[in-house]
């Protein structure tokens, strides 16, 4: 029997949907007050155009490629949803009591959000055009699939038992492993090639974003307890909701209590990294865990995800915003984590199931492998049309002004 | 003792300070001040987009240095900053300028220290 549409249900997703888009615009601000002053605008141009690239895209063909009828687990497919034109309006989703098209645009905000945040590896030196083309076919032929095989009900790895809850493999770990191999490609920022350290132009748009980022997370998370049928999916909610807030605090607290010890003093920007951090290695994990593991998941991830931002000033790649050290390595983590702490709807190893943790390294593993070589074939292939870097002289004098004719800042002339 | 202020392009400034330390940094770190400003001289201002429309911005973001030198370190000084704010072998319109002024009076605030000593 059809289910009738849950008004309570679709209310929250309407708002989480909204609150994940307002991530997208937190990312850009976190990101933006971290780069030179001459490159704040193209560092945020590039979460704020996977808003109109993937948004589009997502409505076009996206959405079919994603959640489609399934081919085998491996790719949606489905003609008529091709610019949603045989969704009708009225058509609830599945087993949830809500809207097939409310379903749409929350899924399509975790779409927009993903490529965004790779951006934080590229930033001040990627050219503008060949970004946008990569994460057009990026979201087609990584995020999609890979959103497909994990979430969908027919994907082969959702049939095989692996969880994740709102997107640590397929949004944190697959964005972070494409934003170390591009940081790769790309070679690190000719300031950073000379050993100068890139101080931020403001870091109070930093906090700002971290800030919204935040607040956006609780509809990331507890939005996607959509996943779980109703009526449960209520009360996954609330338990989401909680240990995502536990994750961050916990991440945050943690972060403070570390850079006190190793330097002495707790900065502003190692509290919103220890946010983020906790709110990423909880993504996966947001309605498996109880309240009390969110809070050890968080810790941990804070000094995990802390170790690899330090790792990467000996290595020498530069992952300009730490979009690898914190996305990749926070997601890689909580991925994992899930397995052990996870009481619902499995026990993890915790409690004895060691299959658990197995399944989520396969899902760990996979997505690092298949976002790791699309990405790279990506990449190559742009690189030889259009290349991926800018000229010397463009990132010397900065891209605001050259790619997009604008600078973010005017204060003595105005 | 004369005072040297420069009018450099920003993205010049390193390469000058690097210049400069070459020779006036005698073990004991060595003097400058430095000033974002605006102005113009034959170089126009950069071409803008706002809201479709082409805006000249009139004046140019310049960075100004100033160094305090004794007479031997003049020339010295001139040349470093040439050679730091240059583009390229032949410079570029808009490469800036060099003034140098005769410095009356030069006293180190925490010893009174004047003159050649103090600089």
């Amino acid at each position: 029997m059809e289910p009738a549409i849950d008004p309570g249900s679709t209310a929250w997703m309407l708002a989480s949907s909204a609150m994940v888009l307002l991530m997208v615009p937190g990312l850009a601000l976190f990101y933006g007050g971290m780069v030179h002053r001459k490159n704040v605008l193209t560092t945020m141009m590039m979460s704020f155009v996977a808003m109109a690239v993937i948004g589009v895209q997502w409505v076009g063909f996206g959405y079919m490629l994603a959640f489609g009828t399934s081919i085998g687990g491996w790719l949606g497919w489905d003609p008529s949803l091709l610019g949603l034109s045989g969704i009708p309006h009225t058509r609830l989703y599945g087993d949830k009591a809500i809207p097939e098209l409310v379903f749409v645009m929350f899924q399509g905000k975790f779409a927009i959000i993903t490529p965004a945040l790779i951006s934080g590896a590229v930033a001040e030196r990627m050219r503008f055009r060949s970004y946008v083309a990569f994460i057009l076919i990026w979201s087609t032929v990584v995020y999609c699939p890979l959103a497909h095989w994990v979430w969908a009900s027919d994907g082969w790895l959702f049939k095989l038992g692996v969880l994740d809850f709102a997107g640590g493999t397929v949004v944190h770990i697959a964005a972070g492993v494409s934003a170390l191999v591009l940081a790769l490609m790309l070679g690190p920022r000719r300031d950073v090639a000379r050993g100068r350290t890139v101080l931020p132009n403001n870091l109070v748009l930093t906090l700002t974003g971290a800030g919204l980022l935040w607040f956006g997370w609780f509809g990331f998370n507890a939005g996607s307890a959509v996943a779980a049928e109703h009526p449960v999916a209520g009360a996954v909610a609330g338990l989401a909701f909680t240990t995502t807030q536990s994750a961050a605090a916990a991440a945050g607290l943690m972060w403070m209590v570390i850079e006190r010890w190793r330097h002495g003093k707790v900065t502003s920007l190692g509290l919103a990294s220890g946010l983020i951090a906790g709110l990423v290695a909880v993504t996966p994990a947001a309605g498996h865990i109880r309240p009390a593991s969110a809070l050890l998941l968080g810790a941990m991830a804070a000094a995990v995800c802390y170790a690899a931002v330090q790792l990467k000033a000996k290595l020498g790649y530069d992952d300009s915003l730490d979009a690898w050290g914190v996305h990749g390595v926070g997601g890689i983590f909580g991925a994992l984590m899930t397995g052990v702490l996870c009481f619902t709807p499995v026990a993890g190893a915790l409690a004895g199931n060691f299959g658990q943790l197995g399944l989520q390294a396969v899902g760990v593993a996979v997505a690092i492998v298949f976002s790791g070589l699309g990405t790279f074939v990506i990449a190559t292939a742009l690189k030889a049309v259009w290349g991926l870097r800018v000229e010397e002289d463009v990132e010397r004098d900065g891209l605001d002004v050259i790619i997009h004719g604008e600078r973010g800042y005017h204060f003595d002339q105005t | 003792m004369k005072m040297i202020t420069a009018i450099i392009r920003p993205e010049r400034l390193e390469a000058v300070e690097e210049a400069l330390r070459e020779i006036l940094d005698e073990g004991d770190n060595f003097r400058l001040t430095v000033d974002t400003v605006e102005g113009h001289g034959r170089q126009e201002g950069e071409v803008e987009l706002f809201r479709g429309k082409l805006v000249r911005v009139r004046r140019v973001q310049k960075s100004r240095i100033s160094v305090a030198v004794n007479d031997a370190y003049v020339e010295k000084s001139i040349a470093a900053i040439i050679k730091g704010a240059r583009s390229g072998e032949a410079g570029m319109v808009g490469d800036g300028k060099i003034f140098v002024t005769a410095l009356e009076e030069c006293v180190r605030i925490r010893t009174g220290e004047r003159g050649g000593q103090a600089i």
